[in-house]
């Protein structure tokens, strides 16, 4: 069940034909009196269409990685590809972000908010009025089209901060934590409505999180980060059959990679305190 | 008496909201009651504090009686007065909204802006209105323009300050979002930090509306010969202290009544603030 971690160049030839994003050599120090070293050199390819968690403690640079990912930070030394465009390459629609806070416009209601994108982008009504409805319907916000943001629930927010990156019908999702900040019942449900979501529309996604269950349940690959300076440790593949949903958590594959996955991390933290 | 029985919201609304009328009105009839008293039993001297009910009288005169008498030259004058004083704090005000708030979001948002005009103005803004006299005096001489600069000069400052503020005072992420979800860079200041900044904006402006009725004040007793300020320093040379109080209480109500104007705008347009 355990791949070897992608070996640094190993991609560099090889499939990048069906590579959404590729990292070379990505690296990130943030600079100051004293410099961190957020990112070691970090390779990584994600395949089209490929459901990708990126597992690690917090402040191991995986939301860094992310950032330098959607254009929102420029790596220190490496590069990112997307799509087989070299980087840096500003942010855009190509690459939508869900952030862990919802991080949607106060002043807009739910609809304005989901359709900005598109208004942004100066495109007329018609060519996204339907569109709008549709996505709005998907995550489930029928009949809160009028709500105003601070109207919503925390889940309710995530939903539109969904549904707003789905209208750009992006390349890749990138996902910060989007669900960290909610109850259990909340993030369950948020779960089921992402695996639902996916199923239709095989989107690339990077979905970022510390929670061991959320990037099985969720992804095709689970990539566990260890702590700063943040390397690529080890790649776990799932193979649990699709359409997934919340039981799956009892499942007995489930929980064999689960305590696959824990003992990988707990051997990281206990190399760690030997340092 | 059961714990269930509990009485109708709405007769207890409205008794509340009675309650809260009564209690904001005691003190202030207590004093003027208190006053009143006084004057009639002679504890203060009539010439020096005219009693209330005198300054009400002359107030009467001074809005309704017959204009032109010899004898009181105030007489009937009351609304052109303060349509004298309004008008100048329109001006002012209004080129104080329309310089202010747009050079305040520039500082906030662009780094050559700041540096380049920010320090000029925090170096002018120690300098009182008061000490402005002078210089608008020689400059305009003793004409309409020169209490309108004055007025401008004053709610200005305020009025940029906020504005900066506003502008940045948002988070990193919001910028982020609004990026990746393709915002032309051109199109970032009025679609994500001038609403941003509007709370922000409109302290400003409920604050500069207060400076530009003390500038008002201030430039009619010196520089301009007409309007409550006018009147006001008139009135108290010629020994008219009932008209000095009328003319106190006079904008004393037009700067609450305009400051609710400010109020009314700003729900409207900050209505997803209030909630």
């Amino acid at each position: 069940m355990e791949a070897d971690l992608i070996a640094p160049g190993a991609s560099e030839a090889g499939h990048s034909a069906k590579d959404c994003i590729r990292l070379v050599g990505v690296e990130k120090v943030f600079a100051g009196r004293n410099p961190v070293r957020a990112l070691a050199p970090i390779d990584m390819a994600i395949g089209r269409g490929e459901f990708v968690s990126l597992l690690g403690p917090s402040g191991c640079g995986k939301s860094t990685l992310l950032n330098v990912i959607a254009g929102f930070e420029m790596p220190t030394a490496g590069r990112v590809v997307f799509f087989g465009r070299d980087g840096p390459t500003p942010p855009g629609p190509d690459r939508a972000v869900v952030f862990q806070e919802p991080t949607l416009f106060p002043w807009l209601t739910v609809w304005e908010n989901v359709v900005y994108g598109p208004r942004a982008q100066g495109r007329r009504k018609e060519s996204y009025a339907a569109a709008a409805e549709r996505y709005i319907d998907l995550v489930g916000l029928r009949g809160f089209e009028k709500h105003l943001p601070d109207q919503l629930s925390g889940g309710m927010k995530q939903r539109v901060g969904l549904a707003r990156c789905l209208i750009m019908e992006p390349e890749a999702l990138l996902m910060d934590e989007p669900f960290g900040a909610l109850d259990a019942q909340t993030r369950l449900q948020m779960q089921e409505l992402l695996l639902e979501v996916w199923d239709r529309l095989r989107t690339t996604v990077l979905f970022i999180t510390h929670d061991i269950d959320e990037a099985i349940l969720l992804a095709d690959l689970v990539y566990v980060m260890s702590a700063r300076p943040g390397r690529l440790k080890s790649c776990f593949t799932v193979g649990l059959p699709r359409p997934r949903r919340a039981e799956l958590l009892t499942d007995l594959d489930f929980n064999a990679l689960r305590s696959a996955i824990m003992a990988e991390i707990r051997a990281e933290t206990a190399a760690a305190g030997a340092h | 008496m059961t714990s269930e029985a509990v009485p109708a919201p709405a007769p207890r609304a409205g008794s509340a909201r009675l309650i809260q009328l009564l209690s904001a009105l005691a003190l202030p009839v207590a004093i003027i009651g208190l006053w009143e008293l006084a004057a009639a039993q002679g504890w203060i001297a009539a010439g020096l504090i005219p009693p209330p009910s005198q300054t009400l009288r002359t107030w009467y005169v001074w809005a309704f009686g017959p204009p032109g008498i010899g004898l009181n030259p105030y007489s009937g004058t009351w609304f052109s007065t303060c349509l004298y004083s309004a008008e100048r704090v329109a001006q002012g005000y209004a080129q104080a909204i329309l310089i202010g708030v747009p050079l305040g979001i520039l500082i906030g948002w662009s780094r050559t802006t700041e540096r380049t005009i920010d320090p000029l103005i925090q170096m002018l803004r120690p300098i009182p209105i008061t000490a402005w006299l002078p210089f608008s005096i020689a400059l305009f001489g003793i004409r309409n323009f020169g209490a309108v600069f004055l007025i401008m000069i004053g709610a200005f400052y305020p009025i940029v300050v906020n504005s900066t503020h506003g502008a940045r005072d948002i988070s990193r992420n919001l910028v982020r979002a609004a990026r990746m979800l393709g915002t032309p860079e051109r199109d970032l200041l009025w679609r994500v930090i001038f609403p941003n900044a509007l709370p922000a904006i409109f302290t400003g402006l409920r604050l500069g509306l207060g400076v530009a009725w003390t500038a008002v004040i201030v430039a009619e007793i010196v520089a301009v010969k007409s309007g409550l300020g006018y009147v006001l320093w008139d009135a108290y040379y010629v020994g008219r202290m009932d008209v000095v109080l009328a003319d106190m209480a006079s904008i004393g109500i037009l700067g609450f009544l305009s400051d609710r104007l400010v109020l009314l705008v700003a729900a409207r347009v900050l209505h997803w603030k209030q909630i």
